[in-house]
């Protein structure tokens, strides 16, 4: 690991500051993800900002939804009554993440933030343009088995990783963020972007800006839900594909649906188009396949991740049938 | 060499690792040698309450096994090399040193994390207990006695951990069955396949009803 320094904020200005000031800090909260990196040379910050005693590690009851802080733990947010009562789905991608001694380390922000576990990126000695700007993408022509299947570009083909932001992608949670210029909102489909030019930006947040909490508002979808993560072994893998799925059904009828997909896009990739075609039908399986049919529309795969265009649309045609059957 | 590129995927360790970390090792040495004398900055107002400039060493206070400790840390130090190295406990294991194979789980503040993903000046203040504080003086704890009993390791490497996650398993509540203790057990990854013993034996504690 580089050497670097270590300060520890007590106050959340006090940490945006000495981060919007330094292009070379970094903030870190459970390190799981960046003591990772840091390990292996990815990542080199000169300057750590321990946020770990700002006081963001609330679960609560905000108006009319929850707001968890971005310092609660995903164990202990998978855990809480109160998610598991109004956001389930939530709960259940958070169970599907890493293991029980990570969850126990890892945050809520920290979560959102981690980045891609491509393996041009993490090998310092390959090409990756998320890593080394200029430096191209050793995945676009080489082992491209975990790779996007939409919104990618020429230069970067990395999926993100996080099964927590599948969930809060199709829950249309919000980030609440703490800047330099001070707070904003924004919708959680505009935290993450798309790589095009600049793939070293996961993310729409500034320098220095802070993420305080994230809110999840009340839905009807708090009984008909399934998150299916589809990986290469039982547990404590990463997802090759994943389904956030949600519906809300009267009698047999859906009334709403949401959907989104992991492992397919820099980001989580809501399925707008989908859920619409599911509004009004009953909740069979040939809805089901026409929802997976829309989803699919406009995927393009890669030499090694052809597999995943059957992957993907069964998964979404399991999680739906599990959604529907959940008692 | 052309097919030792890419490695597989970022969550096994690459067989080239080792000639890659000495290299990076003998630049750091290299950088240690330019490096001037650690720069000390007094805390700014209100940012911290310590500042650590690199390679300053930091104090840190740690209750480890009961045992209180007064220590000076480089910022880098993880809270795995800290154990191993600075405190002697050598019964928590370094496996992989990247989060994915559990045998370096401890319990801060009673919850079970990977020491290695940790950084020891992050923990300033918790109370940590490691393998070598399970047992009340001779007495095995009762997931130890379990772990003989039923064969739960063959070379022993990973069992430290297997040990204390399996403790912290049934204290969460999530001993329930034999699947449950699997999906909660599957941050520790033994390579002698013990698996089946090490399920028996959280199985039998759990019914058991000892105090863990
Ligand atoms: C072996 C292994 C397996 C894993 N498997 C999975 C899996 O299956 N599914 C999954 O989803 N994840 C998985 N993970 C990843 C894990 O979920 C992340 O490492 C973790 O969620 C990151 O959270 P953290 O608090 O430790 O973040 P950190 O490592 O502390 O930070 C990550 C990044 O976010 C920034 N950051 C953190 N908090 C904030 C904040 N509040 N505001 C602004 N910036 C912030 C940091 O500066 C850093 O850049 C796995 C990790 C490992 C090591
Ligand atoms: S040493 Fe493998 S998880 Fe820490
Ligand atoms: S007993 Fe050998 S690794 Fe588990």
């Amino acid at each position: 690991m580089n050497p670097f320094q270590y300060v520890r904020a007590t106050k959340a200005r006090a940490a945006i500051d000495a981060r919007a000031a330094d292009a070379n800090a970094q903030f870190i909260a459970g390190g799981t993800n960046l003591l990772d990196l840091m390990k292996r040379g990815v990542m080199t910050p000169q300057r750590l900002i321990d946020i770990n005693r700002l006081p963001f590690d609330r679960i609560e009851r905000q108006g009319t939804g929850l707001r968890i802080g971005a310092l609660a733990l995903n164990s202990t947010t998978a855990e809480d009554r109160q998610v598991l009562e109004r956001a389930p789905l939530l709960a259940q991608a958070l169970n599907a993440g890493a293991s029980a001694q990570l969850r126990n380390m890892a945050t809520v922000g920290g979560n959102m933030l981690q980045r891609t576990r491509c393996p041009y990126f993490y090998d310092t000695a390959l090409p990756c343009n998320k890593r080394e700007p200029g430096s191209g993408c050793g995945a676009l022509e080489g082992i491209n088995r975990m790779h996007a299947l939409f919104g990618f570009s020429d230069k970067c083909i990395a999926v993100h990783p996080s099964d927590m932001s599948v969930a809060l992608a199709a829950l249309d949670a919000t980030v609440l963020v703490s800047g330099p210029k001070g707070e904003r909102r924004l919708a959680f489909g505009d935290l993450h972007r798309l790589p095009g030019d600049t793939p070293e930006r996961d993310t729409n947040l500034e320098p220095g800006e802070l993420i305080t909490a994230v809110e999840v508002p009340d839905s009807a979808f708090t009984r008909h839900v399934h998150y299916l993560k589809v990986r290469e072994r039982a547990s404590y893998a990463f997802a090759l594909v994943s389904v956030a799925a949600a519906l809300s059904l009267d009698g047999t009828t859906i009334k709403d649906a949401r959907l989104a997909l992991g492992g397919v896009a820099h980001k989580p990739w809501r399925l707008l188009d989908a859920e619409k075609s599911l509004i009004g039908k009953p909740a069979t399986e040939a809805a089901f396949q026409e929802a997976a049919r829309v989803a699919m529309q406009g995927a393009k795969a890669f030499k090694h991740n052809q597999y995943k265009l059957k992957l993907a649309p069964n998964a979404i045609v399991q999680a739906l049938k599990n959604a529907a059957s959940a008692a | 060499m052309e097919n030792e590129k890419p490695q597989p995927a970022p969550d096994c360790p690459g067989h080239n690792e080792a000639r890659r970390t000495f290299l990076k090792q003998s630049s750091l040495l290299t950088a240690l040698a330019l490096a001037p004398g650690a720069v000390v900055r007094a805390a700014a107002a209100e940012l911290d309450e310590k500042v650590a400039a690199a390679f300053e060493q930091v104090p840190l206070k740690l209750d480890v096994n009961g045992v209180k400790h007064k220590l000076s840390v480089e910022p880098r130090t993880t809270l795995l090399d800290l154990l191993r190295e600075q405190l002697h406990l050598t019964g928590t294991k370094k496996g992989c040193d990247y989060g994915q194979c559990g045998a370096c789980t401890v319990h801060v503040d009673g919850k079970r994390v990977n020491s290695c993903l940790t950084l020891a000046v992050m923990q300033d203040g918790r109370k940590i207990t490691t393998i070598e504080g399970l047992a009340n003086g001779d007495k095995l704890h009762p997931m130890q006695e379990a772990f003989i009993k039923h064969d739960g390791f063959q070379c022993g490497y990973c069992t430290p951990g297997q040990i204390m996650s399996a403790v912290a398993c049934i204290r969460e509540g999530h001993a329930n069955s034999e699947g449950e203790i699997k999906e909660y057990m599957s941050g520790n990854i033994c390579r002698c396949g013990a698996y089946p013993n090490i399920v028996a034996a959280i199985q039998e504690v759990r019914s058991g009803g000892q105090k863990v």
